[in-house]
This record gives structure tokens, C-alpha cells and sequence, in this order.
């Protein structure tokens, strides 16, 4: 029984904090209580004194009105510069998407002339470029083409959707390729889903400056690719200078290569 | 400081892995890993932790339809989201992705806002 003591007076010591808490609280109320009266005797009083004179009167009036008007005014005036900044809210919005569509687009042209000048291996370009039409583009059944020069023909070298014999070879100015690749326009027709599967979609000319080097003809699209977008024909011309200079590159690096090779053979022959 | 989203890139492509590493680097907090085959993917999976993962359908060595059976297969990978990409827009490749375990499944050509906010999805970050 001893041992409940302490807990006890705890208890009590407790109770007595609370209670003289409620005590101060309590005073704190009625003299709030006793302001409140105070103030609103003092109305009441300016009142009837106002109500008394109408000189006053009209005053009280007159300041009430005018107050009101003001403070009328000052809600017009958040009300207007609430919208204002709601509209501007909308603009800058509608610019972020914008902006981080053109970033995106950005990126995806980034990325196609790092991975088209990655290498000056001819087989690995053509690869990329099938990489960059297929996930970039979109493109089911397409073939990336090159100038043969002796013949002077475009051949294509590399496909997707068919192989790459299943296409036809052009010569330069004829068929709608040929011409492409002779004027070095590209041509696109709208949709991409064409009723003629023999004939692209969209050709794509590879030139390095004014000489042809091969080119890049879609015939069908994949089937969620409902139409072409202006990223697509940012990239139409991204490849048709970028992957032209990656070809022609890489084909020079490998003949040089050949011919380095031939000499250094010569010359180990000649010194061993 | 919030604790890091690890992310494993499962593609071939290595014009699609740097599309998506350009789009996920977007998030703040995450980590890329990437993987260039199915195998490649099922090894650093194995031997590692991630909290989300992008797999390419068609693949050498191991394509993803059998990588995301072998990883709904261990227990401990059971719960890691996995997101599909895929040139193949047919309703029944979707379904047939989605129903070995895949959580999302996007097509090609991809759209980085679209990876990002999948991505954000699944790994609960608020945009």
C-alpha cells in the first residue's frame, strides 16, 4: 500500500496543475467576456448617437458606403488579377509540354546522329540506320539502299519486314526512289499504310552534298503508327545527311584500310 | 535523402537503350543498368536488386517473353514491375506479355513521356 503513495500524490499534483490551468483559462474567458461587452456597449452607444443626430447618421452611412464600394472594388481587382494569373498559369503550361516535347525530339535526334556516327563500320551503319527507322521512325517493312558505282543503280542492301532481294533496285531518276535520290527530296506520302505495298511511302535520298550515295525507301508503317509526325520528318532529313556521311565514311575508312593493308603487305614482303 | 530507384534497361538496340536512358535519367534519384540480351538481363537480375524493369521483346540469346517467365518464376522478383517494349501493337501480343507477369506494355516507337510517366507510375514517384 506503501508503494501506491508516490502514485497518488502524482496524481494529485497532477489534478491540482489541471485545475489551477482551468482556473487561469476561466479568468482568461471572463475578462475577454467583460472586453466583448465593453466593445459592444461602445457600438451600441455610438450608435444611438449617430441615430440621434442624422448628421451623424448620413456620416456613419456615407463611410459604411464608401467602404463597401472599395472593398467591392478590391475583390474586382483579385477577382481580374486571379484570372490573369490562371491564364498565365495555362501559358506556361501549354509551353512546358512544348518545351518537353521539343526536348524529347531533341533527344531522339541527338541520339540518332550519336549512333549513326558511333562507327566506320559500314555493316554497323546500316544496322544503326534499320535501328533508327525501326524504334525511332516506326517503320514495318522498309530497306535502306546504296549506289552501286559501277552500275549506278541503288541496291538495297539491308531490310526490315522482307528481304532485302524482295525489293526492287532503281537506277538513278527513274521510279519514285530513282528520282528521289536524282533530285534529293524527300518524298512522304501521307498515312503510311498505302493500299500499293510495292510502291514506298516515303523515300528518303542519302547524299553528301550533290553526290548520291544511297537511300532509305518505307513502304509500310508499323500497324499503331496511325501517321507521320513533324519529328519524323526531322529525322527523314537528320538521315538523309547524317546517314549519307556515316556511309560514305565508313566505305572510304574501309578502302583505305584494304589499301593500307596491301601496302603494309608489300612492305612486310619486302623486308622480311 | 530518398533512397534510389534502380532500373535495369533490357534492349539490344543500343539506339533504343541510349533513348531510354536519356528519358529515365529525367527522374531524379534513379540508377540505369543495362543489359544488351535477355541472358545478359536474367544474370544482372539475378545477382542484383531492382526496383523497376524495361524489357525489348525481340532479342538474341534470350528474347524477353522467356526472361519475363524466368523472372515471375523466382520468388524474390515476383513483385518487381516490368515494363515491355515492343515494335508488335496486336491486342494478343500485349495480352500475351501482360499475362506472363508483364505490369505495362508500350510499343514502339516509343515516346519518352510515355516511359516517363510508366515509369514514375510504377515506382510510386510523384510527378
Amino acid at each position: 500500500m506503501s508503494d501506491d503513495r508516490p502514485s497518488i500524490f502524482g496524481r494529485a499534483e497532477e489534478f491540482l496543475t489541471l485545475f489551477k490551468r482551468g482556473a487561469e483559462f476561466s479568468k482568461e474567458l471572463i475578462a475577454e467576456n467583460e472586453r466583448l461587452r465593453r466593445r459592444i456597449l461602445d457600438l451600441e452607444q455610438h450608435q444611438q448617437f449617430a441615430a440621434q443626430d442624422p448628421e451623424q447618421w448620413d456620416k456613419l452611412r456615407e463611410e459604411l458606403l464608401h467602404r463597401i464600394s472599395s472593398l467591392e472594388a478590391e475583390r474586382q481587382n483579385f477577382l481580374e488579377r486571379m484570372q490573369s494569373l490562371e491564364e498565365e498559369n495555362q501559358q506556361f503550361a501549354a509551353r512546358y509540354v512544348e518545351i518537353e516535347e521539343e526536348n524529347n525530339n531533341l533527344a531522339n535526334l541527338y541520339v540518332a546522329s550519336f549512333q549513326l556516327h558511333s562507327t566506320l563500320d559500314l555493316s554497323e551503319v546500316v544496322k544503326i540506320i534499320l535501328e533508327i527507322v525501326i524504334n525511332l521512325v516506326g517503320a514495318e517493312v522498309f530497306a535502306v539502299y546504296v549506289v552501286d558505282e559501277k552500275t549506278n543503280r541503288l541496291e538495297a542492301v539491308a531490310s526490315e519486314g522482307a528481304e532485302p532481294s524482295s525489293f526492287p533496285s532503281y537506277s538513278l531518276g527513274s521510279g519514285v526512289l530513282g528520282r528521289s535520290v536524282a533530285s534529293g527530296e524527300i518524298y512522304c506520302e501521307d498515312g503510311g499504310h498505302p493500299e500499293n505495298a510495292s510502291r514506298p511511302v516515303v523515300c528518303v535520298p542519302l547524299r553528301v552534298q550533290d553526290r548520291p550515295v544511297g537511300a532509305i525507301a518505307i513502304h509500310r508503317l508499323l500497324q499503331q503508327k496511325e501517321r507521320f509526325t513533324p519529328l519524323d520528318h526531322e529525322l527523314f532529313t537528320l538521315l538523309g545527311g547524317h546517314a549519307a556521311t556515316a556511309i560514305f565514311s565508313a566505305r572510304l575508312y574501309s578502302e583505305s584500310e584494304r589499301k593500307r593493308n596491301t601496302i603494309q603487305g608489300f612492305i612486310d614482303l619486302l623486308t622480311k | 535523402m530518398s533512397e534510389k530507384h534502380r532500373i535495369l534497361i533490357v534492349e539490344d538496340s543500343p539506339t533504343m537503350r541510349q533513348l531510354l536512358v536519356f528519358a529515365l535519367k529525367r527522374l531524379k534519384n534513379v540508377e540505369i543498368v543495362e543489359a544488351q540480351d535477355g541472358m545478359d538481363g536474367l544474370r544482372k537480375v539475378s545477382s542484383d536488386h531492382f526496383d523497376l524493369a524495361l524489357i525489348d521483346i525481340n532479342m538474341p540469346v534470350m528474347d524477353g517473353l522467356k526472361l519475363i517467365r524466368l523472372i515471375r518464376g523466382e520468388e524474390n522478383l515476383k513483385a518487381m514491375p516490368i515494363v515491355v517494349i515492343t515494335t508488335e501493337g496486336a491486342k494478343e501480343d500485349r495480352e500475351r506479355a501482360l499475362g506472363l507477369g508483364a505490369n505495362e506494355y508500350l510499343t514502339k516507337p516509343i515516346q519518352a513521356n510515355r516511359v516517363l510517366s510508366v515509369a514514375k507510375g510504377l515506382l510510386k514517384i510523384d510527378s
